[in-house]
């Protein structure tokens, strides 16, 4: 059984969490005594519905008497081919850094759109996003298709109009599926009323969705984590170096360079739960030893000589800004990326993105909660990456605020 | 390329959470229950660490209501594995602060415990607790962050939360704060229970079918006699055959009705209840609608 991580984006007026409640009510993911809850909720907020589906997702106070959803809520549920972890991330226009948050790790994206009201600036907003965070599959599902009949035109009209707004986006696949989340249209079951419509239904195309193909990348790439010696009297000279397969496989034998220190050695052994492997695959926990004595630390990256990262300390990047406060020029800064960590500062901030039309607007030097700008930094120590397009784990990095140790930003490089 | 298994990706993640903790942190600690899931995350760290030690000790919050079985367990468990566990009794919180215990029929300790976890955390200095919630056990639960940092006081701010990004976590703190840390987020029950039997760990048996003397709540829930209960002539004792489905505090926590003697009998229980871990067996969720989001905010686990 394989596992799929897909978000969802889209305001409550889209209908985003009853279609998630949806998915999750009809696939029997939701446990009686919830409903019983929900029931008793729905009646208080007035919703003039059986169950308000939408409260399924809100789980903050502020975000049920509010009727909005403010933070991403993580959601499970799984069929007999998949197990899905949904992150259903607000829409609102001051909750971009949410959805970038929720966005990051998904495989899919699903945006939608009221069939009513077409192709709307938050539609652009969160396709925009889901094209700057490298998304590998974009579902456009037209909801709310009982609200204009179960129209063909309709559906025809939108898919057409988004095909030509996204056409300088560069998404990487696009889908398109009508439905109504409200009666279930499409969600779980294909629907009667639209038989015009060929395609799978909503859970069927989650459940089929080709996704081994969009993870793999070819590049080997490696980062301890944390170094494991045990100094025993069995183990005195046991040194492995702990951590992930980023991307790519690693091959006992391999000969291989360390960065940021540029030595070269040669891999000894790869082991995984006490069981040594003749080779590791992409996400496999594994520990590695090599065959020098040579200083490695957490964050040194490890990859093969014939297939080096770029390795700089000024890296062009786009960013969103995450924090209340604003950026503030010279502000010290750490860059992270996953395990690496060094002080960075933002040497120049090239443009803004206009988040609605995919276009660069001048900066004008100011950088505030939820813009995304292009930016070039300066590190202290050299970074070594891939660009995000190439390598979603090793073209990412997070700013750390030095004093406040917030997270102010997420970047993708290049 | 063939991908990963889904829990190979589960397992794979968590044991990247847990080492960062390693690689992050100074002086880590992780939250032990008995339960399930912490007892997942010994199985993970083994995973995550051996040869080596843990880079962590372990540690029991002990309510005093406890099952015999699950502390019977907690001890073999330490002793096998040769790690260190640190064990501290609400009972001597209680005392050493004055508190007033639980009281009423069943007598909780829930509200207690995170006194007890406080100081704990403050006597040796923790800078990162490691626990094994997850996200589907309840909602404000879903929006917690697996970096989730507490102040000094151990609250959470749910409008403060860290954006939390691909698989790089930010778990920089000043002295006196805390991250609590969650590797199993992302697991449901189920997975759990799949985990359990592909790796073959083993539980306490009090989660396998037994027969129980138990007390039937004005609910309908089945709450295990035992010393710790206040009970009059009007309760009603039956004797029936049970499991829990969690593992907390004797006085608060229900045993649900089972046939299921082995880890694959209740892999199908559960693919046919409908009722929730927490809903079935919890009474302090019960109170309010956020109860836990509360709970979470006054420091809770």
């Amino acid at each position: 059984m394989e596992l799929l991580r897909f978000f969802t984006a889209g305001n409550v007026d889209d209908g985003k969490s009853t279609l998630i409640g949806r998915l999750l009510f009809d696939s029997n993911s939701i446990s009686t005594d919830i409903i019983e809850t929900l029931t008793k909720q729905s009646k208080s907020t007035g919703v003039d519905a059986d169950i308000d589906l939408a409260l399924l997702t809100d789980g903050l106070r502020a975000e049920r008497e509010q009727g909005i959803t403010i933070d991403v809520a993580y959601k499970y549920f799984s069929t007999d081919k998949r197990k899905f972890i949904i992150a259903d991330t607000p829409g609102h226009i001051q909750y971009t850094r949410n959805m970038f948050t929720g966005a990051s790790n998904a495989d899919l994206a699903i945006i939608l759109v009221d069939a009513r009201n077409g192709i709307t600036d938050q539609t652009k907003r969160h396709s925009i996003i889901s094209s700057i965070l490298g998304i590998p599959h974009v579902l456009v599902c037209i909801n709310k298709m009982d609200l204009v009949d179960f129209k063909e035109e309709v559906f025809n009209q939108i898919e057409a109009d988004y095909i030509k707004f996204a056409e300088p986006l560069k998404l990487n696949k696009i889908s398109f599926i009508p439905a109504s989340a409200l009666a279930g249209d499409n969600v779980v079951k294909s629907s009667d009323k639209m038989p015009w419509f060929k395609g799978e239904s909503l859970l069927d195309f989650l459940e089929n969705v080709e996704i081994a193909e969009d993870k793999e990348i070819k590049e080997p790439r490696f980062q301890v984590q944390y170094v494991i010696r045990p100094q025993t009297t069995e183990l005195h000279d046991y040194r492995g170096y702990a951590g992930s397969v980023l991307s790519g496989t690693f091959k006992k034998g391999d000969k291989v360079k360390i960065f940021p220190s540029e030595l070269e050695s040669e891999i000894e052994k790869i082991e995984k739960n006490g069981v040594e492997l003749e080779e590791a695959h992409i996400a496999e926990p594994i520990i590695i030893h090599l065959k020098d004595n040579i200083d490695i630390s957490r964050g040194s990256t490890i990859v093969p000589i014939d297939e080096l990262p770029t390795s700089e300390k000024e890296i062009e990047a786009t960013i969103c800004w995450m924090d209340n406060t604003s950026f503030q020029s010279g502000q010290k800064l750490l860059l992270q990326q996953n395990s690496f960590k060094t002080k960075a500062v933002i040497k120049e901030i090239e443009s803004k993105i206009d988040i609605h039309l995919y276009t660069d607007i001048e900066s004008d030097g100011v950088i505030n909660l939820n813009d995304i700008c292009k930016v070039r930094l300066k590190t202290a120590d050299t970074v070594s990456f891939d660009s995000y397009r190439k390598n979603r784990k090793t073209g990412a990095f997070i700013l750390v605020n030095e004093n406040t140790n917030s997270t102010v930003a997420a970047g993708v490089i290049g | 390329m063939k991908k990963l298994d889904y829990l190979d990706e589960l397992e794979a993640e968590a044991i990247y959470i847990m080492r960062e903790v390693a690689g992050q942190f100074d002086k880590p600690a992780l939250l032990f229950s008995g339960g399930k899931d912490s007892i997942c995350l010994v199985h993970l760290a083994l995973k995550a660490f051996r040869p080596g030690k843990f880079p962590f000790p372990l540690v029991h919050v002990d309510t005093g209501h406890n099952s015999p079985e699950v502390i019977e367990y907690r001890d073999n468990l330490a002793e096998k594995l040769g790690e260190k566990l640190i064990v501290r009794k609400v009972e001597d919180t209680i005392k050493a602060r004055n508190l007033q215990d639980g009281k009423g029929k069943f007598p909780s300790r829930n509200g207690l415990q995170t006194y007890t976890l406080l100081d704990v955390i403050e006597e040796f200095e923790f800078d990162a607790c490691i626990g094994g919630a997850r996200r589907d056990e309840e909602k404000a639960r879903a929006k917690e962050r697996i970096f989730s940092v507490r102040d000094e006081f151990g609250q959470w701010d749910p409008k403060k939360q860290r954006p939390e990004l691909w698989s790089i976590y930010n778990g920089k703190v000043d002295k006196g704060e805390n991250v609590r840390v969650f590797p199993i987020s992302n697991w449901t029950e189920l997975d759990v229970w799949n985990y359990i039997k592909r790796e073959n760990i083993e539980l306490p048996s009090i989660y396998f079918t037994h027969e129980r003397e138990c007390v039937l709540t004005d609910a309908g829930q089945l709450m295990a006699n035992n010393e710790f209960l206040t009970l009059d002539e009007t309760d009603v004792l039956v004797t029936r055959k049970v499991r829990y489905r969690t593992v907390g505090d004797m006085t608060c926590t229900a045993a649900v009705e089972s046939e299921a003697y082995t880890v694959d009998e209740i892999i199908a229980e559960l693919k046919s209840s409908k009722i929730s871990e927490r809903g079935a067996t919890r009474m302090d969720d019960r109170v309010s609608e956020a109860a836990m989001e509360d709970r979470k905010k006054g420091g809770y686990f």
